[in-house]
Order: C-alpha cells, then structure tokens, then sequence
C-alpha cells in the first residue's frame, strides 16, 4: 500500500466534507418531500347524510369533507360521491361510487333518466349498478364500503382510487 | 462645445473601465467572437437560428413567470381568484399572462423544430453527442413545464387533469401507486397539490432547465457550430476534429456575423408572442375548481391533444403499455441516436431513414391532433335538443320519440342531421340500414359499445323511440 500524499489526502477530504454537507442538508429535505409517501391513507368513517335524504330508486350526488384538510385546502378538501338507494333497509340498502371514471379518473356524470352513468373524457358509460355498459373503461366504477348509523349514512374514507386497487 | 464633447465620451470610457476591469476582452467578448464556419454567412445560416429563438423565448418566459408570480396565489382556495385577478383586473395582467401562455407554444414548437433541424443536418454526430443529450434533456424539461403549467390555470379542467394524471403516473409497473401519491402530494387531490406544482413549475425544473442550458451553450461554444452538411461528406472520427479546424481557420466570428440572424429571427418570433397576447389573449378560465362538480372536459392545450387523443384511440388492454411506454420509448431513442449513429454520412439527402423517421411522427400527431381536436368519442353531456327540421311535422307518437331521443340520452353518442354526439353512429338515416326488429334489439339489448336501454325504457317508450326513428329514412 503506497502511503497517502499529502494532496491526495486533503482532496479526499474536501470531497468527503462537501457530501456530508449535501447529506446533512439533503436528508431533511427529501425526507419532508417524501413525506406525503409514508403517510397513512385515510381511514374510518365519515357521515354523509341522513338515510331519509335518500329516495328508493334514486342516484344522488353526495359529498363528504377530509376530516382534517389544510387551512387553505377551500374546495379540494371535498369528495363527491355517487348514493344509491337501492332497498329499504338491510346489506343491499345502498350502492356508494367513486365519481371517478375507472379508466383514467375523470368524473363520471349520472344521467337520471337514461339509468346510465357517461364519462365525459373518453365516452365510457356504465349502467346504474356500476357494471360497464360500453367505452374504454376496464373495469366497473369504485365503490365504497358504507354504513348506517342510527338515521345517518355513513361512508369509509379512501385514497384516489386508482386501477390497480380493487 | 468642448464641454459637451467631453461628456460624449463619458460611456465610451465607462465601457472602457468596465472592459478593463472585468478583463471582457479574453472572457465574454472572445466567446461571443468564437469562429463559426463561413458557410453560415449564406442563407442556409437561416436553419441555425432557432436554438437561439429558444433560448429568447425562454427569457421571455423567465420575466413573465416572474411577473406573474408576484400576483399568482398558490393556494388551492386563492388561486382560481388571483388568476381571475391577473386576467381581468390587473393593469397588463392579460397582456402577461398570454405572452407566457404563447411563449409556453412557442417554446414547444420551437424546441422540436430545432431538434429537426440538428438531427436531418445531421449535426448531433461526433463529436456533438453531448449537445444532443443535454438537448434530449432539454426537450423534457420543456414539455415538463408546458404540462405543470397547464395545472397552475387551476379551473375545473385543470384540477380533473391533475386527477387524470396520476391516473396515467399509477399505470406504471411497481412503482405507479407510489408515483401518482406523489403527483398529488397524498392520498387525494388536496391542500397539499397546487403547492407541489407550484414550486416544481417555478423553481425545480426552471433550476435544472438553467442548469442544462450552461451545459448546452457551453458544449455549443466548445465543440463549435457544426458545418452545414454536404451530401457524401460524412463524418470519419479520425480526421473530422482536424478538418473541422481547418474550417474554423477560414471561419467567421460568430458575433456580430452570425449573431445578427439569431436576432432577427429571435425578434420575429417575440413580436409574434406578443400579438397574439395582446390580440388572441390566454385561454378564459373555465368554471372554479370544484371536486363535487362532476361537470368537466378535462382536454390539454393543443400541443398535448394529440396524446390525449392516442389515449382515447387505442384498445384499452394495450393502455397500461401505452401510457407509459410509449412516451418512454420516444426519449429513450433520443437518447440513443448519437449512441448508434455516432458517424457516418450528414446530409438528409442521403439519410431516407431518418426523415421517415421526422416526417412519419409528425404526420401520426398531427392527424391524432385533429382527432383530439373533434373528439369525437366525448358524448354530449349538456344542451341536448333537436333542430325543428328533424321535430317538425311528426306525428304524436313519433314526437313523444323525439322527446326521449334527448331526454334519454341518445342524442349524447348520435346525432341526427348534424346535432348530437359523435360517439356512436349516425341516425340520421337510421331506418334505411334496420329493420324494426333490428333496432329494438340494439337499443334494448346494447352491444358494440352502446349500453343495454332495456333498464331505463318502458315497452311504450321503446315503441316511441323506435317510430320516431323509423322517420329517419
């Protein structure tokens, strides 16, 4: 092993002083950008309304608020879902949607007298259970698990459903 | 007199000082005078201006993101007012905000006609693989800033765009859950959002952009203007370095001999920016942002329908490859270019691959850019009525047809003598090419991508509809 020149040595180490000042300031940096990554995904449940606001038969649109949004979230805080009342009461009560059109996001729009749901983005279209009537979409609108409370309907909070879930 | 005579020459000596000072002679001013070769004296000099154009444009856009930024509000519950602002209120506010609209085409077009021009002349060979890649580099970032942009408008079709986006990110093998969290900065499209695409647009990729500029000019400047390519003079890496010297030898210095063309053409392209800001001005805002709207036609700026269009074209099973792997495709050959065809002949004339290689591309976006521009796979989700031409004159039961050919959504996918959608067939004269029991089958049962009605009509309403199109002969 050849000894260490003396410039040999004090290159290194500025070179080594340089990375552990990029790691120093780095680490906190991209750990602050990533964070958004290693958060939990919402979770529990949220109220939507009162069971009674929903007509047997009926689609409506519904939305529910982020249960702790940043101060100037204003309107991105909010979620639109698709309610379907399909029975009275029991497990088969009602059908919750993602408006979210399952092929690539866009929001699908419920036309009441057709019973079909249309995709503006690329014309996807899906009956009122949310099985696919025609178009690109791959597979049928997300739906969401849902609860009664009392007279109150209640629906699980998610992430941006994408296509690989479900 | 003499006063005044001396006061005349108070700049020169300022000029002077500074000269001396900043020792501009063997610095700046010896770059600026850096030899190019004296064909570029002729009009084919006209085919090596636009990087320069680029980079004017890019300044244009430098001075108008920052004067936009001083009144823009990044922030989810402001932004949609700010721009409001900017558009209507602020003194020149519109002015601004569409020249950095048709900077940001400019910049588009500009880019890839640039590129055209270096790859059919031939100049991205040895020893100019560098330029090219850093140039590759460029064009992402380019097109990067065009689509975080287009964001910042945050109306309603920018929102659902971010939406579509990280639909697209999540299609990625492995990685595409983790991608699109990171599109919208969490779980969902919210507070956190606008501001990611906000400091990306404004600071991240115009840092890198600055960046890859000095690498770009400084590669310009040491590898030289490459020599207008003659048919049949190819390069060969041994002697092209020796050669390329012999040409400088008997070359021009590039300020002001050439310079003054890049000015010209760099002049032309900002006045034209300009008018079309003061003219045409920034697209109007569409509705506000508004998550519980479901209202929305999310498309691109023209530049990007073409893309949007392919998406909506192509089979839905292939989607997945070709969200991801076409546009990665694409850059991955840039990249390769100079890698595989490092030397060898220049001239366009004798490379018949490689202008299939530009024209082919071109033709395919262009017609995809038609298509996105027609749309016609988007149905019709508002103004559903038809001409008088087609209700007038019908009998009861055919009228109350025509009724439900809008109010059931038919006439969202058909249209009928030129109004509806384009989606499905036309139905204007549906009854020469089905019989009856034809077309009660189609319309109950569905098929070929038209929904099953057999749900949503009764038996009497199908009858109507049916009468009233078996008017359409």
């Amino acid at each position: 092993m050849s000894p260490l020149d003396r410039r040999t040595f004090l290159s290194r180490i500025t070179v080594a002083l340089s990375v552990f000042i990029a790691g120093l300031v780095g680490v906190p940096i991209l750990g602050n950008l990533l964070a958004p990554l290693f958060r939990a995904p919402p979770d529990g449940f949220v109220e939507v309304a009162k069971v009674a606001d929903f007509a047997l038969g009926v689609t409506k649109l519904v939305s529910i608020r982020d249960q702790s949004p940043l101060a100037w979230a204003g309107q991105t805080a909010d979620t639109a879902l698709w309610v379907r009342r399909r029975e009275d009461a029991g497990p088969q009560m009602f059908q919750v949607f993602n408006v979210n059109c399952t092929h690539l996001g866009c929001p699908v729009n419920w036309q009441a007298s057709a019973k079909i749901f249309l995709c503006p983005c690329h014309g996807g279209v899906y009956y009122a259970d949310g099985t696919v009537a025609g178009g690109p979409p791959p597979r049928p609108l997300f739906e969401r698990e849902w609860q009664v409370s009392g007279d109150r309907l209640l629906v699980r909070q998610q992430p941006l459903p994408t296509v690989k879930q479900g | 007199m003499s006063v005044l005579r001396g006061i005349g020459k108070i700049p020169g000596q300022i000029a002077s000082w500074l000269g001396e000072r900043f020792e501009l002679e063997d610095s700046v001013l010896a770059v600026l005078r850096h030899p190019v070769p004296r064909e570029l004296e002729r009009p084919v000099g006209w085919w090596y201006v636009f990087g320069s154009a680029t980079l004017a444009v890019f300044v244009v856009q430098v001075a108008t993101g920052v004067g936009l930024a001083m009144t823009y509000v990044p922030a989810p519950n402001s932004a949609y007012d700010s721009l409001q602002f900017i558009s209507h209120d602020a003194t020149l506010g519109a002015v601004v905000r569409g020249i950095h609209y048709f900077g940001a085409g400019a910049m588009v077009v500009l880019v890839l006609i640039h590129m055209t021009q270096v790859y059919l002349f031939g100049a991205f060979k040895f020893p100019r693989e560098a330029n090219w890649l850093s140039g590759s580099l460029l064009l992402l970032a380019v097109l990067a800033m065009a689509f975080t942009g287009q964001l910042l408008r945050w109306d309603q079709d920018a929102f659902w765009s971010i939406v579509v986006a990280a639909e697209q990110a999540a299609q990625a093998p492995l990685i595409g859950d983790w991608l699109a969290h990171l599109v919208v900065a969490g779980a969902n499209v919210g507070g956190a959002t606008l501001t990611r695409f906000y400091a990306t647009h404004v600071f991240l990729i115009p840092a890198a952009t600055f960046g890859l500029i000095g690498i770009h000019l400084y590669l310009v400047v040491k590898r030289g203007i490459s020599e207008p390519p003659v048919a049949g003079v190819g390069v060969d890496r041994r002697t092209y370095r020796r050669r390329y010297e012999e040409i400088l030898g008997r070359g021009i210095p590039f300020w002001p001999d050439a310079a003054w063309r890049d000015a010209a053409i760099s002049a032309v392209v900002v006045v034209i920016v300009v008018v079309l800001a003061a003219l045409i001005g920034a697209p109007a805002l569409g509705r506000p942002p508004d998550p519980t709207l479901v209202i929305a036609d999310p498309r691109p700026d023209w530049y990007f329908l073409g893309y949007f269009a392919l998406l909506a074209l192509i089979p839905p099973a292939t989607e997945a490859i070709v969200i991801i792997g076409l546009p990665l495709l694409a850059f991955v050959f840039l990249f390769l270019v100079p890698i595989f065809w490092p030397d060898g002949e220049r001239h366009w004339s004798r490379r018949p691959v490689a202008i299939a290689a530009v024209a082919l591309p071109f033709i395919a976006y262009a017609s995809l850019t038609v298509a996105g521009l027609q749309s016609p796979w988007v149905p019709l989700l508002e103004g559903a009525n038809l001409p008088t031409s087609v209700t007038a004159g019908l009998e009861p039961q055919a009228a109350r047809g025509a009724q439900l050919f809008t109010a059931k959504s038919c006439w969202a996918c058909h249209q009928i003598d030129g109004s509806g959608g384009r989606k499905g067939p036309d139905l204007s004269h549906v009854a020469a090419r089905l019989t009856r029991e034809r077309l009660v089958a189609r319309i109950a049962g569905g098929g070929g991508g038209m929904p099953a009605f057999a749900g949503s009509l009764a038996p009497q309403e199908l009858d109507d509809l049916t009468t009233f199109l078996f008017t359409r002969k």
